[in-house]
């Protein structure tokens, strides 16, 4: 009846308000802050965040560097399209490229080690999902994404890619080893 | 000289333009949700792994259209209609330069009509986030642009409809909370609408020529401060229903208007951040901005939902207390008209907004647990429990009391029409749940094969992946059942269904105006406050109105905090990234 109709008094807004929405609005105040927290909190003492390092690039400058990765650390190709297969050093920079419709190059990374990953797309939007840790980055022209990444186990995985890039999208497939 | 006529039933009073854009904006609504619909059960069909009907180019032409017809168009459309009804009907005020209204509506059909042509047309298949530098037709971005336009006049004649009612003292006190939440929708979609302009405006001159390039970064920045504001709109527009319904069905009244009110207004200080839950895991944007903008400065819009989560069903069960069912926590709840599909579709959207779209919102809009969910099928099976149960169904409930009132019809199949919130509800949980099951399990969105099959990469999801998409796929099909269902008694009454006032003809059910002779020219009677309450007993418990409310806002809670640790927990055990 009065949801739809003006508020019956005048002053509504000097209602006392009942005791049962101020103990939810407090309870649920409470949750929404410590929600917020977490973040920051996990910026500190967690594991797993996404770097703030970014750069501009264009298609050029990335690939010259993948390209001189790919020369000095090269260990073996794969497939017919002789795909290759770069093992860089420890603590080093790993360049991976998205490019209609491929993950380029694969990677054979150490257990424990930790890499400079650094990530971006020659022509549209990509999308980074490794599997099966499931680890998921957007992948933006332009824009060179570089992470610090610690494989945790060892295994085969799969880059998906999971940001529709046109009609080859579902074939786009990388690999990554991990060894111990 | 304006035209009201008053319904018989309700005593609302429609006036005349007002009445045949509300019926018009609906019926296009509903036919977009049709196409929507119909869209839907060939995505569904292709996802599911056993059927995968469509090939690949259909499947991204079908998935763009179905994307854009649903979430844009179905509930703007419908949402149109619902301003002019809280600025109208609710407020016994004429419609504010109807010739404007009408030019707004003739913006979105065109411009619907004109999108829709360019996807199906073959090269526009670029979802309905169209990010560049991936192209579409230029018609594509046009068309939008044309829809936003006609929605933005929508918008402001609903304003400007405010404006009238109040010069025109056509109400006492405050707008009714109803109207007051449609305002709040309004607000947003206007800013909305200006992000929207910000955007598609550069790219359509992108596409055809006029300017060189367009950052993709800062593309998906402006145009999410679009795609995710947009459902706001409807999240307010939405909670407003809620309150409708809860108050036809139930007499209830706000439990308190400020706090009601108050929420609102957090919905408009802080709903406009989230276009940051799209951004989580891209490059070139700073955590600090992530962080503030994903909870929305400090989950204050969270908070304001969580507010509405309690008023609404605590409107309901003080106004069932009051009526002599306090037998226990739960006797307001398990007596509630649970046939009647107006209530059990609100109560339904109610829910499942909460318990499934609510939750997994945020903790996917959490800045690091973004990276085990970010673009992985877990996505669509949380928006279809925010837009599909808590939009559509809202939408859908309110359309079945809108046909006797407004339509001046009875509703056809009403057998039928009891089971079909319940048919619907199921199938989209259905959907919602097991795609964001699959979701954890990495299974990419937007994808139309799952199975890699030929790559000789090689790569399998896990069994239970398949098995979970098999589940959603089935689910898929029974809320499009419902869906269908809505659709054959909504469309079905309009042509068939008994005509409640000699008048409303087959034309008059799709916007052709009722003959003059059903209207008066007199002016309705000023609207007036909700009568005082009478100082009664106390029906709750310790001072809580609605104790029964609270324990179901408790088990939310409860809920809500064990599913957030857990997604820490999994995020823990990932790769270290930093």
């Amino acid at each position: 009846m009065t949801s739809f109709m003006p508020p019956a008094q005048k002053n509504w807004w000097n209602v006392p308000v009942g005791r049962q929405e101020i103990v939810w609005i407090a309870i649920a105040l409470v949750w929404c802050l410590i929600m917020f927290f977490m973040m920051p909190y996990w910026h500190m003492y967690g594991g797993q965040n996404i770097s703030n390092e970014g750069y501009r690039v264009t298609p050029v400058k990335y690939q010259a560097k993948v390209n001189e990765m790919i020369g000095k650390y090269k260990v073996r190709e794969v497939g017919a399209m002789k795909t290759p297969v770069v093992a860089p050093p420890d603590g080093g920079d790993v360049y991976l490229m998205a490019r209609l419709w491929q993950w380029y190059p694969m990677l054979e990374l150490k257990k424990d080690v930790t890499y400079r990953l650094h990530l971006t797309s020659i022509d549209w939007n990509h999308g980074f999902s490794l599997q099966p840790v499931n680890i998921n980055l957007q992948v933006v022209p332009g824009y060179e994404f570089v992470l610090s990444v610690t494989p945790n186990k060892a295994g085969e995985y799969t880059i998906v890619c999971n940001e529709y890039c046109g009609i080859g999208h579902h074939t786009m497939l990388g690999k990554i080893w991990v060894k111990e | 000289m304006a035209l009201f006529r008053q319904c018989p039933d309700t005593g609302l009073f429609f006036h005349k333009e007002a009445e045949n854009l509300m019926k018009a904006n609906a019926v296009a609504g509903v036919v977009c949700l049709l196409i929507a619909g119909t869209l839907a059960l060939l995505v569904v069909l292709t996802r599911w792994p056993a059927v995968h009907l469509l090939p690949a180019d259909t499947f991204y032409m079908v998935l763009t259209a179905h994307g854009i017809c649903a979430l844009i168009f179905w509930v703007i459309l419908f949402e149109i209609a619902i301003l002019y009804f809280a600025g109208s009907t609710l407020l016994r005020s004429r419609l504010a330069t109807p010739r404007w209204a009408c030019a707004g509506f003739v913006l979105m059909v065109v411009g619907a009509i004109m999108t829709l042509a360019a996807v199906f047309g073959g090269n526009s298949s670029v979802m309905m986030t169209s990010y560049v530098p991936m192209r579409a037709d230029p018609s594509f971005y046009l068309g939008l642009i044309l829809f936003a336009v006609g929605a933005l006049i929508g918008c402001f004649v609903y304003l400007g409809t405010l404006v009238v009612a109040k010069n025109e003292k056509t109400y006492e006190g405050s707008v009714p909370l109803v109207t007051f939440g449609a305002t709040v929708a309004a607000i947003i979609a206007v800013f909305t609408i200006a992000s929207g302009a910000e955007i598609l405006i550069p790219t359509y001159l992108w596409s055809i020529g006029y300017i060189s390039h367009i950052d993709p970064a800062m593309y998906r920045v402006i145009w999410w401060a679009l795609g995710h504001s947009s459902q706001q709109i409807n999240v307010a527009a939405h909670v407003a229903v809620w309150y409708l319904i809860a108050g036809v069905v139930f007499g209830a009244r706000p439990m308190s208007e400020k706090v009601s009110r108050a929420a609102y207004l957090l919905y408009i200080f802080f709903l406009q951040l989230a276009s940051a839950h799209h951004l989580m895991t891209d490059p070139g944007i700073s955590s600090e901005w992530k962080i503030f903008n994903t909870s929305y400065a400090m989950y204050l819009a969270v908070l304001a939902s969580m507010i509405h989560g309690l008023t609404v069903p605590g409107a309901i069960e003080v106004a069932q207390r009051k009526k002599g069912l306090t037998n226990g926590a739960f006797e307001w709840l398990r007596k509630a008209p649970w046939g009647n599909p107006v209530f059990s579709g609100m109560f339904i959207s109610l829910v499942g907004f909460g318990f499934l779209g609510g939750i997994s919102g945020v903790v996917m809009g959490t800045e690091q647990i973004s990276i085990i969910i970010h673009n992985t099928i877990y996505v669509p099976g949380h928006f279809h429990a925010t837009v599909v149960i808590g939009t559509t169904m809202a939408w859908m409930a309110l359309t079945f009391l809108l046909i006797p009132v407004l339509f001046r019809r009875k509703m056809i199949l009403p057998q039928f029409a009891k089971l079909q919130p319940y048919i619907f509800g199921l199938g989209m949980s259905m959907v919602a749940v097991f795609h964001m099951a699959a979701g954890t399990l990495g299974v990419a969105r937007r994808h139309w094969d799952m199975g890699f099959a030929g790559n000789p990469l090689g790569f399998e999801y896990p069994a239970t992946a398949y098995l979970l998409m098999g589940i959603a796929g089935i689910g898929g099909v029974i809320a499009v059942t419902g869906g269908a269902l809505f659709v054959i008694i909504t469309v079905g009454s309009l042509i068939f269904g008994e005509k409640l006032q000699p008048e409303a003809g087959l034309l008059q059910s799709f916007g052709v105006p009722l003959a003059d002779s059903a209207y008066s020219d007199e002016k309705p009677a000023r609207l007036p406050m909700a009568p005082a309450e009478a100082v009664e007993a106390d029906h709750g418990e310790a001072g809580f109105e609605a104790p029964g409310t609270f324990i179901l806002a408790m088990v939310l809670l409860v809920s809500f905090v064990i599913y957030y640790f857990i997604n820490w927990k999994y995020l823990s055990e990932v790769w270290g990234l930093a």
